[in-house]
């Protein structure tokens, strides 16, 4: 089995966001950047398909600039096989970046797609479902167990009451909940192993997609800095507070 | 069992040494058209999160690497225009200094204010594009040796260690790298270069090295207050008469400005706390009029090595040298460290080089060595400002100014007398008893602000689950005589607030060791008047995530 694997390139999330002076969007220079958090899930439960037997090839894509294939070369260093590289000036909106993956899984053919279930930049939660609807396969989402039986794939999902699993006929659309796996380090050999793994370019032409936009940013704004607590000396003092100060009760 | 791999030259560190010894070992290679396999280990995430500097930087040394820097985009953006030097008399005055009057070495025409991080990110690229192996995220954690006791190598940490010492999933052992020679470019107080210059006696002819701590922030200011170019030093207020060190202000590009404090690790008042003195010196109107109405993005903090010609340890040992500020040579009259840093890095490429291509044994290469170091401008300007710490450490702020003055100037360092200090910094900590607690002002939040806020956004991390990286040799000692000797001074120098001692109030003093907050500015190592604490490599990539600093 053939399996795809999405890498973004992120900021890292130790970096505390900072917002451009002018409002227009998080300032990224010279942050540090990193493959995002639930992608390194997703290539972590690929890797692991592999070592079980069960997966024969994976291949890492990112949508991006081409400093996104450092992050293509770490997913190459924890055990993909080869990467690509869709070349665009920025990483664009969901539905273009769904749609370029889409082009790249009509020309792959792989059976199994495995994305983060969403970007700790933007926190959209939508280009694994985009990919699903354009290609009209079973997605799961939110995986926190991943095995296949018989042929189908079962699928463990976090809901907000509990847990809930599904059978998905291959070809398939996973995307990765925190609790799937816990991603290993690559190891010095593997990282330079992983600079002589193949590397391709394609853009979006090639591909034949317009990088459409659909939305605009309009202005990025830090949240409202916390006011200091207090302390109160007792219960009634709080009651009080909260009716007189805080109008919550 | 760790696996090896082999290379002809392993650097230890992606600082300005360790990276301008990288790119000229592969310059070499390629002219000469010799295979060479080197690599560099980095413990910061990427290459540049752990820099930390001012920066003014000269570019004597980085115009012998890349005579072109200008066309590969090296990030020098904004040339020196102007310089003023401030003495503060108090927490409001201050006397500016007529040009006339300050040390040559204090001119700044013709360098560039920089990010030394991005700089660093910067030769990072120009490394890799030559052919290096550069590997971020992985610590030198222990010293290797072959039967003769020559180092072969370093072998990096172990990764997924759990803090009681078992075996997490996912462990992965270190990884042994065996070189030919070993290059160990750490900055200052390096904890393998410590070791290193303990086990070859390195430091037996020289005097103890002596150190400062650097606190610094970043500010986004008001556009109308932005001199691009302009830099400030100064000194005085708030430190007191005895206790050394200086403040810079530099405005660079972006509307940015750089403002730090270096504290002078040989302080006697162990209430000082080099943080709080650097939130108040803010407030003084000399700097407040460029910070009002701007906005702090990061805050860092670094130790320097400053003790300079007289405490430069012997470089070469058996497969290797000690490189840039691991050795100590920054130039302290210049305060500046890079470009030395940088031309130590050049200085070993060529003889390690020659060394390899001519197969020399450590008997024939160290003289070489030498001789290289000796002929060079490096040793020529680390021993012209030989006297210029000592000075201000002896005859103190005002007499050693004075004889800088007029030793830099009039005789352009060249007088025949060489002043000692024989002291190290820790043993010059005295009891509290001795002084009174001093009162820090609250922070107000706009130019002055707490230790873990100002944390936050040094973006230091640690996997939380992994020993300590700060090691007592001793675990009751700090309980049994720091705090009654000396109130326990870590609580006070660490600029992170990594220790704590809790429950004094309640008559059981505890101490805290918050090592995730660390920013490996090695400030405990050094200062810790019991030499107790050791700081070892962490799990690679924990640590501070500077940008732009
Ligand atoms: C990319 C990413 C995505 C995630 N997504 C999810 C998700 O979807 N769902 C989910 O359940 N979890 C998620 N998590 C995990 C979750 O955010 C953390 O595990 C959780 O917040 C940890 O809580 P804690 O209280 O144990 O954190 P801690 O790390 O113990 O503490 C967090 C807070 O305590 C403060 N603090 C720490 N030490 C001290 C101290 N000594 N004194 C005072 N304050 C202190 C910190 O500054 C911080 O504000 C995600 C994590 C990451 C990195
Ligand atoms: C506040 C401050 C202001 C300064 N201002 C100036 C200035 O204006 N001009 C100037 O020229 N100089 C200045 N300096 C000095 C200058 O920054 C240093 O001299 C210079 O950075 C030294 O370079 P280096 O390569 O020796 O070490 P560093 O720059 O310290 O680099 C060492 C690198 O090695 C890594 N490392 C350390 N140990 C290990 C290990 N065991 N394994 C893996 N990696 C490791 C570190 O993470 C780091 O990246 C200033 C310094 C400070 C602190
Ligand atoms: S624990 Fe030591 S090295 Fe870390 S920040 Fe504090 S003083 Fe510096």
């Amino acid at each position: 089995m053939k399996i795809l694997v999405t890498v973004k390139r992120v900021i890292d999330y130790n970096v505390k966001v900072r917002v451009k002076p002018d409002q227009s969007d998080v300032d990224l220079a010279n942050v540090k950047m990193a493959m995002n958090p639930f992608c390194e899930i997703a290539v972590e439960a690929a890797v692991r398909l592999k070592e079980a037997g069960i997966a024969t090839e994976i291949v890492a894509v990112s949508v991006g600039p081409s400093a996104c294939q450092e992050q293509i070369r770490t997913a190459l260093a924890l055990g993909a096989d080869r990467g690509i590289q869709i070349d665009t000036a920025e990483p664009p909106e969901s539905l273009v970046v769904a749609k370029l993956l889409a082009a790249v899984v009509a020309a792959e053919q792989p059976e199994l797609v495995i994305l983060g279930k969403q970007s700790i930049d933007a926190d959209n939660n939508q280009t694994g479902q985009m990919l699903a609807a354009l290609l009209d396969w079973p997605q799961a989402t939110f995986a926190s167990a991943l095995a296949l039986q018989e042929g189908r794939l079962e699928v463990t999902r976090e809901i907000d009451g509990g847990l809930q699993t599904l059978s998905l006929a291959l070809p398939a659309i996973v995307t990765t909940d925190l609790r799937l796996n816990e991603p290993r380090y690559a190891s010095l050999p593997n990282i330079m192993k992983a600079k002589k793994k193949l590397l391709e370019v394609r853009t979006p032409a090639e591909l034949g997609v317009a990088l459409k936009a659909h939305t605009r940013l309009l202005k990025v704004e830090a949240p409202a800095e916390r006011q200091g607590g207090i302390k109160v000396g007792s219960v009634s003092e709080l009651v009080e507070k909260l009716k007189s100060e805080a109008k919550v009760i | 069992m760790r696996e090896a791999m082999e290379f002809d030259v392993v650097i230890v560190g992606a600082g300005p040494a360790g990276l301008s010894a990288a790119c000229r070992l592969m310059q070499l290679a390629a002219e000469q058209n010799r295979p060479l396999e080197v690599c560099v280990v980095e413990k910061g995430s990427e290459v540049g999160a752990h820099i930390l500097s001012g920066a003014v930087f000269e570019s004597r040394a980085l115009d012998e690497l890349f005579p072109d820097w200008q066309e590969r985009g090296a990030p020098l953006h904004t040339p020196v225009t102007t310089d003023e030097v401030y003495l503060l008399r108090n927490a409001e005055q201050a006397v500016k200094l007529p040009d006339a009057l300050l040390p040559k070495s204090l001119h700044n025409a013709g360098n560039h204010i920089v990010s030394l991080g991005n700089l660093v990110r910067w030769l990072g690229e120009q490394a890799e594009a030559l052919g290096v192996q550069v590997f971020p995220g992985f610590a030198a954690a222990e010293l290797l040796y072959d039967e003769s006791g020559r180092v072969r190598g370093v072998a990096t940490g172990d990764m997924g260690v759990a803090a009681d010492g078992s075996h997490k999933d996912g462990f992965m052992p270190g990884m042994e790298l065996h070189a030919r020679y070993t290059l160990f470019a750490e900055g200052c107080r390096g904890h393998l270069g410590k070791q290193l210059a303990e086990r070859f006696e390195l430091a037996r002819n020289a005097d103890p090295q002596h150190y400062g701590l650097g606190i610094k922030e970043l500010w986004d200011i008001d556009p109308a207050r932005h001199r691009p170019g302009l830099v400030i030093h100064g000194a005085g207020w708030p430190l007191d008469k005895d206790t050394g060190g200086g403040f810079f202000l530099y405005h660079a590009e972006n509307h940015q400005v750089v403002v730090g404090l270096i504290v002078d690790l040989n302080y006697a008042n162990p209430w000082l706390s080099p943080f709080d003195e650097f939130q108040r010196l803010k407030h003084h109107p000399v700097l407040k009029q460029y910070l009002e109405g701007g906005k702090r993005v990061s805050y860092g903090a670094r130790a320097i090595a400053k003790g300079g010609f007289n405490a430069l340890p012997e470089m070469a040992f058996p497969g290797g040298l000690l490189l840039g500020c691991d050795a100590g040579t920054l130039n302290v009259a210049k305060i500046k460290g890079s470009h030395t840093a940088m031309k130590s890095g050049l200085l070993a490429a060529e003889t390690v080089f020659a060394a390899l291509t001519e197969e020399l044994a450590d008997s024939a290469w160290a003289p070489r060595w030498k001789a290289a170091f000796e002929a060079s401008w490096l040793h020529e300007e680390l021993y012209r400002s030989r006297n210029f710490g000592p000075a201000l450490h002896r005859l103190g702020p005002l007499a050693g100014g004075a004889f800088n003055f007029v030793e830099q100037n009039v005789f352009a360092g060249r007088l025949p007398i060489t002043l000692h200090d024989r002291q190290t910094d820790h043993a010059r900590l005295r009891p509290a008893a001795e002084f009174s607690p001093i009162a820090y002002r609250k922070p107000d939040g706009v130019l002055s602000f707490d230790k873990p806020a100002s944390v936050f956004l040094s973006n230091t991390n640690h996997e939380e689950n992994q020993p300590c990286h700060l090691v007592l040799k001793d675990g009751a000692l700090p309980l049994r005589e720091n705090l009654p000797r000396y109130a326990e001074p870590a609580q006070r120098y660490c600029p992170a607030g990594v220790y704590e001692v809790l429950g004094a109030e309640q008559g059981e003093p505890r101490l805290q060791i918050n090592a995730q907050n660390c920013l490996h500015c090695k400030t405990c190592d050094i200062k810790d008047p019991s030499q107790n604490i050791v700081w070892v490599a962490p799990e690679g990539g924990g640590g501070p995530n500077y940008p732009n600093m």
